[in-house]
């Protein structure tokens, strides 16, 4: 295969990884404007959160790097929901003291509230961890399988040798980030479309007075949203840790500002749509850093951003809101 | 009744007061010379530095308060304005125009920018449009960084190559400063005897007259028929609408205006650094220049005057002189406390918008204004 052929696979490769992050952090941003209506700018602060928390808890366990037998199998999954269940309460705090007295309060209210959090939190983990680079050690075990035996000769059954496709790798590593997102995006997905609660929270999101006068607890349900979506951040920012191995106070930024884009693209307030959104915008990520350099990448992605808006500001699939145009 | 006790409140009112205010204004500088003899925190560049943000927030006030649009990339504007005036005077670019020139360009360049962006993007919901201006915010710094050193292929053909528009990163400098060969032909002095440079004290009268420039032009758009529809538009869109006022131009209008503002300030700012950086522009910058205008009271064109002075000289001088001051000596040594600054900003922008949601000075209420003749006169019968 030419290599042009297996920069393009391994784009693709890196297109989807990065999609699977941001998939997470982007069902937060769409279930919370689904509900409230508010563009959780913090949100993006959870998933650096999530980054940093499930570092410290990792610091405290020190396991032996790479992780293998029962850390791999016990811990890391223990010290995942842990990181969940810390930042799903974050959000969850948030919710209540910043943004629940704002409920009633014009929409510039809460916004400019959540530029706030996002800030201070943002300055409290350069305290906590220090404004440079942080280094997650590689603490899950890195295999290539395009050098494992198996797979070579299960290509070379179907009359393929990938032992020539040197710029291709398919790693433990990226096979971990989609054996998480992608069940937990399914998992959110049928939690929404099947539960009780998940009943509750599209009926809130489609009238939540409404939804109020039916017997639904729309301030629990409110603030079951912000916890479930701080978790899927949390559990990102961890992945993306032990992926990436290295992260900086300001990631949350970064992060938050693509999964948005991802939301928006996909139709904000809408699960699927946010979904396939995150899936496009890892896959321009990843095609704008190869092609055209990766200083160009967020003129890239924020000019989408705003074509996007400009044109078709409900977004690929539709939002479940309408958006007023006036 | 009313009015009789009212009296006692504006002694110092009408002519006076305004004699004060140029005095003090005018004595400023000087007196703050003789404090810096005494303190140490470089004070008249930082009130040049707050009186810059003033200028910049009265332009975001506009956009904001006055019409209620949510801009979380005005930076953008303060970077086109700034960057604008760059290429204009950078000797590599060989045009080396003259401050008086250039800084009117840079304002009008902003304003197009403006209406570039605006344009399309001001049908947009209020939270739609805080993302699109963000994104804006965000490309601007990263096109300016990147078109450093930009090369353009088109099918295998180059058209443009290396070209260094921006220098990149490293910043434009150095850039012109006002110019008065004019004043020294006339009295007849040695070529050069009136390069201002640096001084801060020359730097002082110049902002003040930019910001007074500013501060006039808000105050007649405020009272004028534009200022009027702002707030109509403002307060509910639908109903401007049906009163005539068309909403795209109008808001379109704040844009270009506000935009304007922000281009003047950043020419005369980047005349005064005398070198601009991308960094300058970034984020934290226009959302700095939003908690001036929030802190302070949206729409409150005095308000925004005053609480910038504080909320800039307060950044300046206590978040990022004193504190570390008092902190690096012995609790925290090799700690940043600079960065504690969005702690108090975080903090404060949540504070203010829980408890006080319409500012620390708020304008005077407009519902007063447009009530309506009867109930005045109804109150009147009440009242004797």
């Amino acid at each position: 295969m030419s290599i042009d052929n297996q920069v393009f696979i391994q784009n693709v490769i890196i297109g989807l990884t990065v999609g699977g992050y941001l998939a997470l952090i982007a069902l937060g941003y769409t279930m919370v404007y689904g509900i409230i209506e508010l563009i959780n700018f913090a949100h993006g602060d959870l998933f650096a959160f999530g980054f940093f928390i499930s570092l410290t808890i990792f610091a405290e366990i020190n396991p032996e790097i790479p992780l293998h037998g029962s850390d791999l199998y016990f811990t890391l999954p223990a010290v995942a929901l842990l990181t969940m269940l810390l930042t799903g309460s974050l959000n969850l705090a948030i919710d209540q003291i910043a943004y629940k007295p704002l409920r009633k309060a014009p929409r510039l209210a809460p916004l400019l509230t959540a530029v706030g959090i996002s800030f201070m939190l943002e300055a409290i983990y350069a305290i906590w961890k220090g404004p440079i680079q942080i280094p997650y050690p590689r603490y899950f075990p890195k295999e290539d399988y395009m050098e494992n035996e198996h797979v070579i000769s299960f290509f070379s059954k179907l009359g393929m040798d990938i032992t020539e496709w040197r710029i291709v790798s398919f790693t433990t590593k990226d096979l971990f980030l989609f054996g998480v997102t992608i069940p937990l995006v399914a998992l959110l997905t049928l939690f929404i479309d099947r539960t009780r609660i998940g009943k509750a929270m599209r009926a809130s999101a489609q009238d939540r007075e409404a939804a109020m006068m039916m017997g639904i607890n729309v301030n629990r349900i409110i603030a079951s949203t912000f916890f479930v979506g701080g978790a899927l951040a949390g559990v990102a920012g961890m992945v993306w840790g032990l992926y990436i191995n290295s992260g900086r106070f300001t990631m949350g930024f970064e992060a938050g500002l693509m999964a948005f884009t991802s939301a928006v693209l996909g139709g904000i307030g809408n699960i699927r749509g946010a979904v396939l959104g995150a899936f496009i915008i890892g896959m321009i990520k990843a095609m704008s850093d190869s092609y055209i350099g990766s200083e160009w990448t967020r003129v890239v992605i924020f000019g989408i951003l705003i074509l996007m808006l400009v044109f078709r500001p409900s977004g690929i699939l539709g939002s479940t809101q309408s958006i007023e145009k006036l | 009744m009313r009015d009789i006790l009212a009296q006692p409140r504006s002694i110092l009112s009408g002519r006076l007061r305004w004699v004060l205010i140029a005095i003090f204004v005018v004595i400023a500088p000087f007196a703050m010379k003789e404090l810096e003899l005494l303190t140490n925190f470089g004070l008249i560049t930082q009130v040049n530095r707050a009186l810059i943000f003033v200028a910049l927030a009265q332009g975001l006030n506009i956009v904001v308060g006055l019409a209620g649009l949510l801009d979380l990339g005005y930076a953008a504007f303060f970077a086109i304005g700034a960057y604008t005036f760059g290429l204009l005077t950078w000797p590599s670019h060989d045009i080396e125009m003259s401050f008086f020139l250039a800084i009117w360009i840079c304002a009008l360049v902003a304003a197009v920018f403006g209406i570039i962006i605006g344009a399309p993007t001001l049908r947009l919901r209020g939270d739609y449009l805080a993302i699109v201006t963000l994104a804006f915010g965000e490309i601007i710094p990263a096109l300016v960084r990147n078109l450093g050193d930009f090369t353009l292929t088109f099918r295998g053909r180059v058209l443009i190559e290396d070209y260094n528009l921006t220098n990149g990163s490293q910043g434009l400098t150095p850039l012109g400063r006002p110019n008065f060969t004019f004043l020294e032909n006339l009295f007849g002095l040695d070529k050069g005897a009136l390069n201002v440079g640096v001084n801060p004290t020359f730097w002082y009268f110049a902002i003040v007259i930019t910001s007074m420039i500013v501060l006039f032009s808000a105050i007649r758009l405020n009272n004028s028929r534009l200022g009027r529809a702002w707030k109509a538009i403002r307060e509910d869109e639908t109903a401007a609408d049906f009163m005539g006022v068309d909403p795209i131009r109008t808001k379109l209008a704040a844009f270009a205006i506000g935009a304007s503002f922000s281009g003047l300030a950043g020419a005369v700012y980047a005349s005064m650094l005398g070198a601009i950086f991308p960094e300058l522009f970034k984020f934290q910058v226009s959302i700095f220049l939003l908690i001036i205008v929030v802190l302070s009271g949206r729409g409150s064109i005095w308000g925004v005057l005053i609480g910038g002075i504080i909320i800039a000289t307060f950044d300046g001088v206590f978040l990022a002189q004193v504190l570390p001051d008092i902190f690096n000596g012995e609790v925290l040594p090799e700690y940043d406390v600079q960065s504690l600054r969005w702690v108090f900003f975080g903090i404060g922008l949540i504070v203010i918008m829980i408890f006080r949601p319409q500012g620390l000075f708020p304008p005077k209420s407009i519902e007063t204004k447009i009530v309506p003749p009867v109930a005045e006169s109804l109150e009147g019968v009440q009242n004797s």
